[in-house]
């Protein structure tokens, strides 16, 4: 049991100056762009909350939280069960243990404009060895600064390159606090495989995948380094995600007012639905 | 079991061929590589390897990505064990509260900070040097450290803390000589994890800096589009920025996918 | 219901065992019988669990075979061979409620749904957790969860044999006793073969009527309590058997006795074989104070409730003496009185005198 002791706001100091200085200064800067418009030269008016309105209708908006949506859904449905599939099928013991966990985090710890380049390199038509052996050997035409579906495949196969050992490792460490007792009872239970999964694996591993979910939905929904290297948001905008619709707006076009507005809208429906997850997570917490 | 096996095999090797791809592209000549498609390098070169050893642009945008990375990591785990200690051991008012606003942070999208993070560093007059891009990455990897920690010092007893005060230990003594080694595991992680964020983070390094403390991925995307295709030097100049997640990783291989469940198993 | 043999079992975990210490059971030959109370005693890492999860089929031995009756099991899965098994921490299923963990078994094997209702009932009761059988497992306490487990382990009527491997570590004491008793009780009621492990000598002797007492993957003796307590056939057993365990004194070999620090001591019995370190073992209880004998100073006196523990100095020997009188002073000269019926020695641990007839 915690105890009660509000001294502890000292300890929390730190965190709270270093957090609140990145944190509340930019957020300030940005709510005050949110409301006003700029023609240059430093010179203000005030809009209200006009940009809010103009962004809220806006189809080019629509259009990129629609394909952010669209590419968090699909990552989220591929990447969690392939992740927990790969998980249950990993060997528990042996040095091939370590080798399998160095390897599959290896991808995660490559800055995020190189995984672009990378992906760029790997998928060029020719020269790439994805983009060769797609044209050349299968024969399909695959060019992805061509055909927005190919762009698109693309930019989640990096995802699901990128990211699906985060949820492997996740739901490995769930499976390793298993005990052996839970799989020998099981056996003399007389249960099937699947009732070891359904009845055993699964309900160790929900808090783990609930991490992993939440996670994984906050990350690909702040995307923006590795579809902007790989596509440019291209071709056309049928790439362009939130983040890198926000950056075109922003540095772009220079539209500050808009840019801001859209920024606070951003942020606000990736708070909501992380609270939603948190909330479910720490209510598991306590238990 | 046999079978089974084949699933980590499968997906390791769709994990390695990108990599293997940049590595090979890395030792070809650029004719080579825009010649057409070769699995193994025809005529080895380390010419790129060279070419970036012998520009200070270039290893200096090395140097300076593990300033601002080994900087960040510090600064976020020192500040982050007291407040985790905070957490995971008292109750105090606005905890829940202020818990959750800094993982609010964790999920804020980078885009939305860039240009203000921009203003703020200059107006501070800390634009292009690593300690502004060490400060800015606080921004998500204090969160993430506090979590971590918390939840690996949930796991130490309170009894410990109990028995080194009635040994008469004082608090500060106590923290760094007892609690500190019995979470070293958790501590490794938490570095760990920072190292990685930082190191992989490239939105704000990139909009933080110029000149003086450019980080090496950025160098490699203004070569590349200005230099028109070098495709070599690029793939060189990525492979090597594998190179220190690699080796971080195998010293945590073990705390690995604990660290990842941020404690929470 | 079976009779359980294990023949020339051997066990290692090693892939190429070659000498004996690479073998975590060596050599075992026990037959348990059909409706017998066993358990079996030792401390950690003496293979108690390993011959166990032989047992249940969880392992496969290395040499031997596994016998139920007549049946040859030593390569059949657990699922094969009908047994039942409880383990150190309750092993639950969380996303069920109490009834659905009970009947899980059961269903498993497609039993027909009316016979599952009536044996999750019968269980239910014999076990007091009929109030309860709705409720979800997830938020039992630690007892009741290891009662599910014992009632999962219980539900299937024809069982071949049930084992529990220290089923009661994570109980609370006062629990302890009352859920010890109902083993017993259970015992009674259902008649199946029970195994049961632990390194408690109050639950093993409570619960069995015969223990086995093993020691660094052998057995060192099979007996009712009584033979246990009153002659161990190894020093281990009569150490780790009773409190404070027996004394183990150096000694040298006379012709029918003993001698201890100088002093002569009657024997049980001849004394057989050859060679290799005596020692003599006597428990507390039987070395008496008395009027004259071996003279011993008093080094230290515990008091264990009903009755008195004092440490004796005989030469550079420390014997322990289990007394209910009036304890001497500290420092104090007495003089010790070995029951020779009870005064036995061990040759290499071994017991290696013989009780005159």
């Amino acid at each position: 049991m915690k105890t009660e002791n509000q001294k502890a706001w000292l300890f929390v100091l730190p965190v709270l100056f270093l957090v609140a200085f990145n944190a509340l200064v930019p957020m300030m800067t940005v709510v005050n762009y949110s409301v006003q418009e700029t023609f240059g030269n430093n010179q203000f008016f005030w809009q209200g909350l006009d940009w809010f309105e103009q962004i809220l209708r806006s189809d080019r908006f629509h259009a990129a939280l629609g394909r952010q949506f669209l590419f968090t859904a699909t990552i989220l449905a591929i990447e969690v069960p392939l992740g927990i599939i790969i998980a249950l099928s990993m060997p528990r013991q042996g040095i091939w243990v370590s080798v399998c966990l160095v390897l599959m985090a290896l991808p995660m710890l490559i800055p995020w404009n190189v995984v672009g380049a990378m992906w760029n390199i790997f998928a060029l038509p020719k020269i790439g060895m994805l983009g060769y052996f797609m044209n050349d050997v299968l024969g399909v035409s695959y060019d992805m600064t061509q055909d927005p579906l190919a762009a698109w495949i693309t930019v989640v196969a990096m995802d699901v390159w990128h990211w699906t050992s985060l949820v492997v490792l996740l739901c490995y460490a769930g499976l390793m606090s298993i005990p052996d007792a839970y799989y020998q009872a099981a056996k003399i239970d007389g249960a099937s495989a699947w009732s070891v999964f359904r009845h055993i694996q699964l309900p160790k591993m929900k808090t783990v995948l609930t991490i992993a979910v939440l996670l994984r939905f906050m990350d690909s929904f702040n995307i923006y380094t590795e579809p902007f290297v790989l596509t440019g948001g291209g071709p056309g905008n049928s790439t362009t995600l939130l983040s890198i619709d926000l950056v075109k707006i922003a540095l772009g076009q220079f539209d500050l007012g808009p840019a801001a507005a859209m920024s606070l809208i951003y942020f606000a429906i990736t708070l909501l639905v992380s609270w939603v997850f948190y909330t479910l997570m720490t209510k598991d917490d306590r238990r | 079991m046999r079978k089974r096996g084949i699933i980590p095999v499968v997906y390791i090797l769709f994990l390695v061929l990108p990599i293997y791809w940049l590595v090979s592209m890395s030792f070809k000549t650029t004719n080579e590589i825009l010649a057409g498609f070769s699995l193994f390098p025809q005529t080895f070169t380390i010419d790129s390897y060279i070419a970036i050893f012998t520009d200070s642009t270039w290893y200096w945008g090395y140097i300076n990505s593990i300033i601002y990375v080994s900087l960040n990591t510090v600064l976020s785990v020192t500040v982050a064990l007291p407040a985790a200690y905070a957490f995971s051991r008292y109750r105090f008012l606005g905890d829940k509260q202020l818990f959750f606003w800094l993982l609010t942070n964790r999920m804020a999208p980078a885009a939305v900070f860039a240009l203000p993070f921009f203003q703020l560093y200059s107006s501070i007059q800390l634009f292009d040097t690593h300690l502004a891009v060490a400060l800015a990455h606080t921004l998500f990897n204090v969160p993430l450290a506090v979590w971590i920690l918390e939840g690996f010092m949930r796991g130490i007893p309170k009894e410990l803390d109990e028995t080194a005060y009635v040994d008469g230990y004082a608090f500060p003594h106590f923290f760094v000589k007892i609690f500190l080694p019995n979470i070293k595991a958790g501590i490794g992680v938490t570095a760990f994890f920072c190292f990685m964020f930082s190191w992989v983070e490239m939105l704000l390094a990139k909009t933080l800096t110029a000149v003086e403390a450019k980080p090496i991925a950025a160098v490699m995307t203004r070569t590349a589009s200005s230099a028109g295709y070098e495709l070599g030097l690029l793939a060189a100049a990525g492979t090597l920025t594998i190179i220190p997640g690699a080796i971080v990783i195998w010293f945590v291989r073990n705390y690995i996918a604990r660290g990842f469940a941020l404690g929470r198993v | 219901m079976a009779q359980v043999t294990l023949s020339g079992l051997r066990h290692s975990y090693l892939p190429d065992p070659k000498e004996g210490q690479d073998y975590a059971l060596k050599e075992i030959d026990i037959t348990w019988r059909d409706g017998g109370a066993y358990a079996l005693l030792g401390p950690s890492g003496c293979g108690k669990t390993t011959l166990l999860n032989i047992i249940s089929g969880l392992i496969v031995p290395t040499e031997g075979a596994v016998l139920f009756d007549d049946r040859d099991v030593t390569a059949d899965p657990p699922d094969r061979r009908n047994i039942a098994q409880v383990f150190q921490f309750p092993v639950i299923y969380d996303n069920m409620t109490v009834r659905e963990n009970l009947s899980f078994p059961l269903r498993n094997r497609g039993v027909e749904p009316g016979l599952i209702e009536q044996r999750v009932r019968e269980t239910a009761n014999m076990l007091d957790v009929t109030g309860i059988l709705d409720r979800r497992a997830s938020g039992l306490n630690p007892d009741n969860k290891q009662k599910i487990s014992m009632g999962r382990a219980l539900v299937r009527e024809d069982v071949n044999v049930v084992m529990f491997d220290e089923p009661l570590t994570v109980i609370d004491p006062h629990l302890k006793w009352k859920l010890r008793s109902k083993l017993k009780e259970l015992h009674h009621r259902v008649k199946a073969t029970m195994i049961y492990v632990t390194h408690d000598q109050t639950e093993a002797l409570t619960f069995a009527d015969e223990v086995v007492v093993m020691q660094e993957g052998e057995v060192v003796q099979i007996g009712t309590p009584v033979e246990l307590f009153e002659r161990p056939q190894h020093t281990f057993v009569g150490h780790f058997i009773g409190s404070p365990g027996m004394n183990i004194l150096p000694c040298e070999a006379r012709k029918n006795s003993a001698l201890f620090e100088g002093h002569e001591v009657a024997l049980e019995g001849p004394l057989g074989g050859q060679a290799g370190e005596l020692t003599l073992g006597i428990r507390p209880e039987h070395v008496l104070i008395a009027e004259d004998g071996i003279p011993a100073t008093v080094a230290k006196v515990a008091d264990a409730g009903r009755h008195f523990i004092i440490d004796a100095v005989v030469g550079k020997s420390v014997v322990k003496v289990v007394d209910s009188r009036n304890p001497p002073e500290k420092g104090s000269i007495i003089h010790l009185h070995f029951r020779p019926e009870r005064s036995r020695v061990y040759r290499d641990g071994w017991i290696a005198t013989e009780p005159r007839t």
